[in-house]
């Protein structure tokens, strides 16, 4: 067995892949960039070498320099988790040439599945079901026109090295595909070095489900069932489950066997991941082979029992597989949420900064949190803005589903923007919980993105009970306690410019009443809460709920459930009084342009005093790592450029300044 | 007697009526309570007992004889804010454009010298057009009286002025003199001279809202503490400030229950300070992360940004907050933060609330533009206010205290009770950089040899244990266990007896 390996990765994937080469015995080496000098992983590996500055390209990039670190450190073999290095062949190559093992396939094995045409051609050869379309790089937009006449709109445009959504295109039309194929090669360059980009048609309604296999170095091949991960936004998985609510055994079987032919084509080794698409008539594509260990594994691993970073090793090891196809069983149902730093508001643009409250839920054998951060950690603008991937089992999908419900109202976090309120408001959906699933669920669901007001209608019984009892407990502190039980306060509940007036009545410190005039219900509620607290456990109507609390001055905010709804409380008066003070006017901004993320400018491709038409493109920003065009949402003329080229941009600044 | 009673009433509900119907719908149309509505609002339900209801104005020129309202323009008296007696005058817009009678000053200085003699709060709510200019020098002789009053009771009880309207000229001294003025946005300027005269004498441009507007007075010039949204909030408000402070000097200011432990440990301060010197972090994490329910009350906090200044608890005590804000100008004292920070500090003093401050600044702002503008003046304020103070002083450096700066910020040397240092800390005549280029100016073009340098003065000095060898920090502790301590150092330090010698009063580089 190796003695020490490397781990060439950052954040909660090497956290990860540490804990089990620690079970293993073996010791590890972590890199780490300048940023990341005290990140979780360099803390919790035997060793850590500083790579270089920040950007990636300089250090999680820097092939000769974790070479250089692997030898030094005497490392026998390199995890190269997801992302970064997993699946760069000349990496691969460069540490079987200097006698260290790789841990995870052969280059070759990379190399050909790591290029989207090359593979398709495999896939199509090992008897693989492949989607229609025009399988050679495109030399420009008039190929992509003539293609897609033939195979017939909507079309997707990827890129020939992609991944993770990066360099993918949707086109519906003849002008949407002259732009999208310009976006891909674009991006496809920055972010791969590979302009390449292909074509192929667009499966309606399609489902993303993706098989997982495991290939040792002596010929065996098992697949370890499927995981569905059709919940995407901008084209990135944030909600992967297993097994899938929509395939039969035989559909799984055949996915299965397809996915272990392509990787005995190829000479797979190690853990690999076969994605396929799957319309509605139960029918599946091949869309790509991951050569590499999934973000969304640990859903795998709570339905099988297995490790899978223990059997990577393992292989890497030579060691054959301790179990065949019919010794694989699928037990129970696991979920996942990738809890990310960004803004569901606003188009999901990733949120850097400090993560001033870090409190995730307790873990125990139905809830594992895999992150790399802790409370106090900077969530840069260098990497993926993933805080941490939070997965719950149960016997069930249902009881799957309550676990993540629960363990989403625990999971606190302040400091930046973040995805629980939209996690927890997709999976209590009620089309999620049928099941009824399709990748353009967040499209069709939550066009809008996500504020968190959305679900105040139905909830504004408990949310008033709730802010009844918070604002009684909150009040008491500072007045002088009369300690009168069965005290009544008449009080008024404002939420999003609306008046709720409501009677709180304290029957003891625990127990409260509250009387909602609208609608003349009564609701009791029961909680020991104190002001200190962030999250309020309360007893309403017989039910257990966790919500949070946060409070800011005299007003607070309750999260739980995808609801997340600003609270004031005022006495009757107050709120009669307040209904007479002129609303605020806030200030004009139609006349700027404004970052919406941080970043930075790629180009403006405008001039001061140059006329702009709504829709056109009038700045591109690039944010971790994705492409963002800034478009007019007016016909103007542009006054003012406060920015260039190459210029770090923060959220809200001003960019452009129209007349 | 039935006949006086039947009198009264209707009496009291002509006084109540202030100046009639049409008035108040004028000032509910400009967004506007009325003068009742207010303190209605700022008081607990039904404790407001009103004095000198049927005042009237003595005038008898130019016809306003003929014209009495009872009140005069101004609704006074006491009441309860949370079961606490507090002073309250509210300042009518709708009689006589609230302006200030001889009557009218007598009202307010009625309250005052009762609020003196009780020793409780008094609270101003301004809206008036200025003097009764029937009156002439009646009036202003009714102006210094206010005055007068404001300055004796100048740290015996608290005096908050709110301005919900016009307050221009000779008015503007009475919030001025007081310890905290707070403005409503968009109702509230104020200014000495308003823009028609500037316009007359310096040709200006300008609209009262730039002038002395609610943003003017928060941001630029730091007249004023707080700026609120409208008069609903502003009372709100001005409840939820007057629960952190004493009725008066003669008394500790009230305690809270307070059920957010107080051994809570927060890890992540561990990390507040980055890797990096030149990083700047929020200071306000630390405040928010130590405070009880981490509720912090922050005064002029757009005003000198670079320093913080705020109400938080402590175990339930009201705590003053003193604090370098590294993210505005690396957390500098210039004179803009030490004039804040002076006067806050000296009101804590006056008022027996301790203070807690914290630590990093790398110095004083340098420039003609400070230096001509008399920082030596106004940074001895600070200076000035902390060797004065006799409460309970505790300080936490987290990290730069760097040359004269380190002095004024509440050192051991200016009697401070407990002062930690954290691991992070450098206490030092100035940064490594800067003085091995003093030290060794001879030999700038080498390099080399001075970043040799550096690096050696850095371990040398750029750390806690120069200042803590020689007793000027008391311990070094753990940024996680800040709240604990601090707690501690509190309570111990509760009944610390300090008296400066007897002076009719020292004299502040004013």
């Amino acid at each position: 067995m190796f003695k020490r390996i490397l781990i060439a990765n950052r954040g909660e994937i090497a956290c990860r892949i540490i804990k089990t080469a620690r079970n293993l015995g073996i010791e590890t080496v972590a890199v780490y960039s300048e940023s990341d000098s005290s990140a979780r992983h360099v803390l919790l590996a035997d060793q850590a070498y500083l790579l270089g500055p920040s950007p990636a390209s300089k250090s999680y990039l820097n092939t000769d320099r974790i070479l250089q670190i692997a030898q030094d450190s005497n490392a026998d073999a390199i995890h190269p988790g997801y992302g970064f290095l997993s699946e760069n062949p000349r990496f691969a190559e460069m540490l079987t040439d200097n006698d260290i093992v790789f841990i995870g396939p052969s280059s070759k094995a990379i190399e050909l599945m790591g290029d989207k045409i090359e593979s398709k051609l495999i896939a199509t050869k090992a008897g693989v079901n492949t989607i229609p379309g025009f399988t050679e790089a495109l030399s420009g937009p008039d190929k992509a026109i003539e293609v897609a006449k033939q195979i017939g709109y909507p079309v997707m445009v990827k890129a020939a090295a992609g991944g993770g959504g990066k360099g993918m295109r949707l086109a519906a039309s003849e002008a949407e595909l002259l732009e999208g194929v310009q976006l891909a090669i674009n991006e496809a360059e920055s972010s791969f070095g590979d302009g390449r980009v292909f074509i192929e048609k667009f499966i309606e309604q399609p489902r993303h489900i993706e098989i997982q296999i495991l290939a040792d170095k002596h010929g065996n091949f098992v697949y370890l069932g499927e995981r569905e991960c059709s919940i995407q936004r901008r084209h990135q998985k944030i909600i992967e489950e297993s097994p899938s609510s929509f395939l039969d055994d035989d559909t799984r079987c055949m996915m299965g066997e397809q996915a272990c032919a392509l990787a005995r084509a190829v000479d797979y080794t190690s853990a690999g991941t076969v994605e396929f698409v799957v319309n509605q008539k139960k029918e599946f594509f091949f869309l790509e082979m991951n050569t590499r260990l999934q973000v969304e594994h640990p859903v795998t691993e709570f339905v099988t029992g297995l490790d899978l970073v223990e059997q990577q090793i393992l292989i890497a090891n030579d060691q054959p597989l301790e179990f065949n196809q019919s010794d694989i069983r699928v037990n129970g149902w696991a979920i996942e949420s990738r809890v990310y730093a960004e803004d569901p508001n606003r188009g999901f643009v990733p949120s850097i900064g400090r993560l001033i409250r870090h409190e995730p839920p307790a873990s125990n054998d139905k809830v594992r949190l895999d992150t790399g951060v802790d409370e106090g950690s900077e969530i840069s603008m260098f990497y993926d803005p993933m805080i941490s991937k939070l997965i719950t089992f149960g016997q069930n999908r249902d009881e799957a589903i309550n676990n993540m419900l629960e363990a989403l109202d625990n999971y606190l976090i302040s400091g930046i923007s973040h995805n629980i309120g939209l996690l927890s408001a997709i999976i209590n959906h009620p089309r999620f919980r049928a099941g009824n699933l399709t990748t353009a669920f967040m499209d069709e669901e939550f066009p809008d993105g996500f504020s968190g007001l959305e679900n105040i209608e139905n909830n504004l019984p408990i949310i008033l009970t709730l802010a009844g009892a918070i604002s009684f407990i909150i009040s008491n502190q500072s007045e002088i306690l009369k300690n009168i039980f069965d005290e009544e306060k008449n009080l008024v509940v404002s939420i999003d410019h609306k008046f709720y007036p409501i009677t709180v009545i304290r029957r003891d410190f625990e127990n409260f009443e509250v009387r909602q005039i609208e609608s003349n219900l009564t609701i009791k509620i029961e909680t020991t809460w104190q002001p200190h607290q962030r999250l309020l456990n309360a007893t309403v109507n017989n039910t257990n709920i966790t919500v949070q609390v946060w409070r800011e001055n005299s007003r607070f905010r309750l999260c739980w459930r995808g609801v997340s709804v600003p609270i004031v409380v005022r006495t009757a008066r107050a709120a009669e009084l307040m209904q007479r003070m002129p609303e605020k006017q806030p200030p004009d901004l139609s006349k700027y342009l404004l970052s919406p993320m941080p970043g930075l400018i790629v180009s403006i491709p405008v001039s001061e005093g140059e006329e702009v038409k709504a829709g056109q493109a009038i700045a591109i920003i690039d944010a971790m790592k994705m492409e963002n065009i800034l478009k007019s949402e007016i016909d103007s003329k542009i006054k003012k450029i406060y920015l260039k080229e190459g210029d770090n941009v923060a959220v809200d600044e001003v960019i452009i300044e129209f007349f | 007697m039935q006949d006086i009673i039947r009198q009264l009433e209707k009496s009291r509900e002509a006084a109540r009526k202030g100046g009639g119907d049409k008035r108040i719908a004028a000032q509910h149309k400009k967004g506007k309570l009325t003068a009742r509505e207010r303190i209605e609002l700022l008081l607990d339900e039904g404790s407001f007992e009103e004095f000198d209801m049927f005042v009237e104005h003595r005038c008898i020129d130019f016809g306003v004889e003929e014209q009495k309202i009872p009140g005069d323009g101004v609704v006074t008296g006491h009441g309860e804010v949370n079961g606490r007696l507090v002073y309250v005058f509210s300042q009518d817009f709708t009689v006589f454009g609230g302006s200030l009678s001889e009557a009218h000053a007598e009202k307010i200085c009625k309250i005052m010298d009762q609020a003196m003699k009780v020793g409780a709060p008094v609270i101003g709510l301004n809206d008036s057009g200025g003097a009764r200019i029937h009156e002439g020098v009646a009036s202003l002789g009714g102006y210094a009286e206010v005055f007068q009053r404001n300055v004796l009771a100048s740290g015996v009880i608290p005096q908050i002025s709110v301005i919900m309207g016009p307050c221009a000229g000779g008015a503007v001294y009475s919030p001025a003199i007081t310890d905290f003025i707070f403005m409503v946005e968009d109702s509230a300027y104020m200014f000495v001279t308003g823009p028609d005269v500037v316009k007359t004498v310096t040709h200006e441009t300008v609209t009262h809202e730039e002038l002395g507007g609610t943003s003017t007075h928060t941001g630029k010039t730091g007249v004023a503490d707080l700026a609120l949204a409208n008069d609903v909030d502003a009372m709100e408000e001005i409840r939820r400030f007057v629960s952190f402070l004493p009725p008066s000097n003669r008394e500790q200011p009230p305690t809270q229950i307070c059920k957010d432990p107080i051994d809570r440990d927060e890890l992540s301060l561990d990390t507040l300070i980055p890797a990096d010197p030149q990083k700047p972090y929020d200071m306000k994490e630390l405040i928010l992360k130590v405070a009880d329910d981490a509720d912090f009350f922050e005064l002029k906090e757009n005003f000198a940004k670079n320093i913080i200044t705020g109400f938080c608890r402590l175990n339930g005590e009201t705590i003053g907050v003193v604090a370098n804000q590294p993210m505005v100008l690396a957390g500098c004292l210039d004179i803009h933060s030490s004039r804040k920070a002076a006067r806050f500090v000296r009101f804590c003093d006056c008022f027996n609330i301790p203070v807690l401050t914290f630590v990093d600044v790398p110095g004083f702002l340098p420039g003609t533009g400070q230096e001509h503008n008399g920082i030596i003046t106004h940074g001895s304020k600070l200076l000035y206010a902390y060797a004065e103070a006799t409460i309970p002083k505790v300080t936490v450096i987290t990290r730069k205290a760097y040359g004269g700066a380190y002095d004024v910020m509440s050192s051991k040397h200016l009697r401070g009770d407990i002062n930690y240092a954290w691991p992070t800390a450098e206490i030092a005549v100035m940064g490594p950089k800067g003085a091995v280029e003093i030290i060794f100016r001879k030999a700038l073009d080498d390099s080399e040899a001075l970043e040799k340098h550096t690096e050696e003065y850095r371990r040398k000095f750029s750390n806690p244990f120069v200042a803590a060898r020689r007793g000027y920090i008391d311990d070094i502790i753990h940024p996680h266990k800040t709240r604990k301590r601090l707690i501690r150092s509190f309570q111990i330090l509760k009944n610390k007896k300090l008296q400066n010698p007897w002076k009719k009063h020292g004299n502040i580089p004013l």
